[in-house]
């Protein structure tokens, strides 16, 4: 059967071009790969090559011709023993039938272009609803229940971290710990003390300073099956490595349909520590919170630290681990179990209380169980939650306090703007307007880099001060 | 070029340990070897001409990056793996993929964005993995592959098999920082992995010399005492002496190594490359003097191995499969829109 050669579109946006020239003529024969015309687009004159063999039976678009569309028959191919008039007929007659229509994708991705952009148009929400399937909710477990008369251990943030390290490398021979220092130095924050000594230098591995390079090595490692836990001295230097944090850790699974995902935990301090100014002072909790195919960890406590870094550890999928290095010297209670694994992405309720919700994570934690001992005394019962986790965020628990507080303040550290009290203010308002008796606030850091100046950094971080006159604020105390 | 690069390895010699490697004769095939190079390569030559055309339909979207003219390249150096042994690269990814035994369909699919893609369509042209033939990816980031190719070697070593990560990496991507990254931490390591660097000699519209401050890429690892080799990437032999020369190297566990495959791709860098930085003339020359396939084709004919309907025989053979693997991808249905969410996490 003839086949015909149609105008091809040289890039997606390309919808027609002129057929500036004809390379071959009727009756030449031509093999794949030849050169056989030079369309011109807006952009650029560009060739056209044959792709099967034959002889060019007709040219049906002459040379010089504008406008011609994509996918026009612009020639006839005869194969051995085929005529041009055979060809012209049957061209003739299917040419409508040949020219694109909504079956081909590239008509049909358009079609639904098209429909989106009116869509914007639209105040109805449910038309655009209906395009996309509902995102599937996540079921997550509860806590562990910890058996009565365990004995609690006062641990610090460092030691549980090691601990949860130092037994998941016990149980996975697949597990790693590589970075900065954390081998012979025993760790520039001495959370990986001891673990040279245990593993070796095989599991134990001090890298280069070289973070783009270690963590695509630990991302590469991960895709081959082993369960790399990658330690940034700080996340502050992870931004030389962000890329492959977030294009080939975070997309891989998704990219690979399934087939190939990156178990691995980046982890390692975050934030501001004190007066290490404006480059090593960055809270990244909203920038990676912002990513699909990650999840999201930054604990407060020396339990959750220890029970999330396991879950961590153990979990399929990248997991970024924001710790604390203020936190890192605090104690808390630790249960003593054989294997204390909590749920990412549960949020812990810290305190219960009724006449105001206020929500924290990580260091930003601190000022809210400073000024609840303050509230306390004001004969206020504010409800804390701990979110724990930042991806996948825990909106039942929020809700379901806010339900029954009506009234929130979300405090953290990082900068204001996207920030993650942000996002959970436009969920509330979204999912729970009617149960808010006061505007939600938001405490972030402020909008500045981090000053040195012991002064300015004070004045540059959320505050106790602060907290307290939210929660009057929201209650109409003030 | 040559001088500066004897320097550097003088130097190095210095403390009696040489990095020269010499550069091996092409391999002497046998008829089968022959054939089979001559029929691997013609399937990646079609199947790239046809996603060509399809791209030209409208069937395949986004970017295209066609391998035409490099064929030789992974095919010479797939003849030189064994099971187990691991490939990686950008996004020009199509012809490795195939050379990977992947299927013609399941790549095609997922040109074309279709369920029946190895992706499920979720991927397209750049990104495509295949963990049942050690096939890594189909990167879109430049460079960012090395590091992860480098990463596959590491594991390699942790559980202390045999096998080695081939990672394949442009003269484009060789100016990226985080090769040199890689390149260190590989030699200090010993890690079984072969760069292999496909010079075509322009990164999308610079050629080399006006990208590239040393342009003999594989001399690129001596600060990180890795020794490279250039080698004729149009000829299919010349790449699998060098291959077994290199994965011999990373197996007997002397660590990483360089080969710069010197080779040219005919189309543009991707679909919409107006081609305005080199002359057609140059083109035509590579094409009608060192076309990989034409060499075998000519050897075959020449040692009276296959006879022009032999040949015929094999290309009718290829057509099939690539018109084959063309259908299917144009008919198979899109992914379900229940994919949209699922792959994100396991």
């Amino acid at each position: 059967m003839p086949i015909e050669i149609l105008m091809p579109a040289l890039l997606p946006t390309m919808e027609e071009g002129n057929l500036s020239k004809w390379l071959k003529k009727e009756g030449d024969k031509v093999a794949p790969g030849d050169v056989i015309a030079e369309i011109e687009t807006d952009k650029a004159t560009m060739e056209v090559e044959a792709v099967d063999e034959g002889t060019l039976g007709k040219l049906l678009v002459a040379e010089g011709t504008e406008g011609v569309k994509v996918n026009t028959p612009i020639a006839v191919l005869l194969q051995e023993g085929e005529s041009a008039d055979a060809a012209t007929a049957k061209s003739a007659a299917d040419g409508a039938a040949s020219k694109p229509d909504a079956d081909t994708p590239a008509a049909a991705s358009g079609d639904a272009g098209g429909k989106a952009r009116e869509a914007d148009d639209e105040p109805s929400v449910k038309k655009d609803a209906a395009k996309a399937p509902a995102a599937p909710k996540a079921e997550i477990a509860a806590d562990p229940d910890i058996p009565a008369g365990t004995e609690m251990v006062q641990t610090t943030v460092r030691e549980a971290l090691r601990d949860a390290m130092a037994e998941e490398m016990r149980r996975d021979e697949d597990v790693f710990v590589m970075g900065e220092e954390v081998a012979e130095y025993q760790g520039a924050y001495k959370i990986t003390q001891g673990l040279l000594q245990e593993f070796g230098a095989r599991r134990v591995v001090d890298t280069p300073i070289t973070e783009h390079g270690f963590a695509g090595v630990g991302v590469g490692a991960a895709m081959a099956g082993l369960k790399p836990i990658v330690e940034f001295m700080t996340f502050n230097f992870a931004m030389q490595a962000i890329d492959q944090i977030v294009n080939s850790a975070a997309k891989t699974l998704y990219m690979a349909g399934g087939q190939m995902g990156a178990p691995i935990v980046f982890r390692g301090p975050n934030g501001a520590a004190a007066r290490v100014a404006a480059q090593h002072s960055q809270c990244y909790a909203a920038w990676y919170g912002h990513i699909p195919g990650l999840k999201v960890v930054m604990p407060y406590t020396a339990a959750d630290a220890k029970g999330l870094l396991k879950a961590a550890i153990r979990d399929p999928n990248p997991v970024i681990f924001l710790e604390n290095e203020i936190l890192y010297g605090q104690t808390f209670d630790v249960p003593k179990l054989d294997d204390f694994v909590l749920p990412i992405g549960k949020a812990r309720i810290h305190k219960q209380g009724k006449d105001a919700t206020i929500v924290s994570f990580g260091i930003g934690m601190t000022y809210v169980v400073k000024a609840e001992a303050e509230l306390r005394e004001m004969g206020l019962d504010v409800e804390i939650i701990d979110l724990r986790t930042i991806r996948p965020l825990d909106f039942d628990t929020i809700i379901a306090s806010v339900k029954k507080t009506n009234r929130l303040v979300v405090v953290e550290e990082g900068f204001p703007q996207s920030s993650v009290g942000d996002h959970i203010a436009s969920q509330v308002m979204q999912r729970a307007f009617d149960h808010l008796d006061a505007p939600v606030i938001t405490i972030a850091g402020k909008d500045v880099p981090m000053p040195y100046a012991a002064n300015l950094e004070k004045l540059a971080l959320p505050n106790v001060g602060e907290v307290v006159e939210a929660v009057k604020a929201v209650t109409y105390r003030a | 070029m040559a001088t500066a690069a004897k320097k550097t390895s003088a130097r190095i010699k210095a403390d009696g340990k040489s990095l020269a490697i010499k550069v091996p004769p092409p391999a002497k095939f046998d008829k089968e070897q022959e054939l089979r190079a001559y029929r691997d390569m013609l399937l990646i030559r079609r199947f790239e001409e046809k996603a060509g055309q399809l791209y030209g339909m409208g069937f395949i979207g986004g970017f295209c990056h066609l391998y035409i003219g490099q064929e030789a390249v992974v095919t010479g150096m797939k003849m030189a793996l064994v099971e187990g042994d691991q490939m990686i690269t950008a996004y020009r990814d199509h012809g490795h993929m195939l050379a990977m035994d992947m299927s013609p369909r399941g790549v095609m699919a997922e040109l074309t964005g279709r369920r029946g893609g190895y992706s499920k369509g979720k991927g397209g042209s750049m990104h495509m993995f295949s963990k049942e033939k050690n096939f890594y990816g189909g990167h879109g980031i430049v460079g960012a592959q090395v590091s992860l190719g480098t990463g596959l070697a590491f594991a390699n070593r942790y559980r202390d098999n045999d096998n080695v990560s081939i990672t394949y990496f442009g003269d484009g991507a060789a100016n990226q920082g985080q090769v040199y990254e890689s390149f260190n931490m590989a030699s200090l390591w010993k890690l079984p992995v072969v760069y292999v660097i496909e010079n075509n000699r322009y990164a999308m519209g610079t050629s080399v010399s006006r990208s590239s401050a040393e342009t003999d890429f594989s001399q690129r690892g001596l600060s990180f005492r890795i020794p490279g080799i250039q080698v004729d990437g149009m000829d299919v032999r010349a790449v699998k002496s060098a291959a077994e020369l290199a994965v011999e190297h990373c197996r007997s566990g002397k660590g990483p190594i360089i080969l710069e495959m010197q080779t040219y791709r005919y189309r543009g860098h991707s679909m919409s490359d107006p081609a305005k930085y080199r002359s057609k003339d140059e083109v035509q020359k590579m094409r009608s003097e060192h076309d990989p396939i034409e060499q075998v084709k000519a050897r075959l004919l020449e040692a009276k191995w296959a006879s022009e309907d032999d040949l015929k025989a094999i290309d009718k053979e290829v057509r099939d499969i690539v018109q084959d693997a063309a259908e299917f991808a144009q008919n198979d249905a899109e992914p379900d829109p229940s994919e949209l969410y699922t792959d994100i996490l396991l």
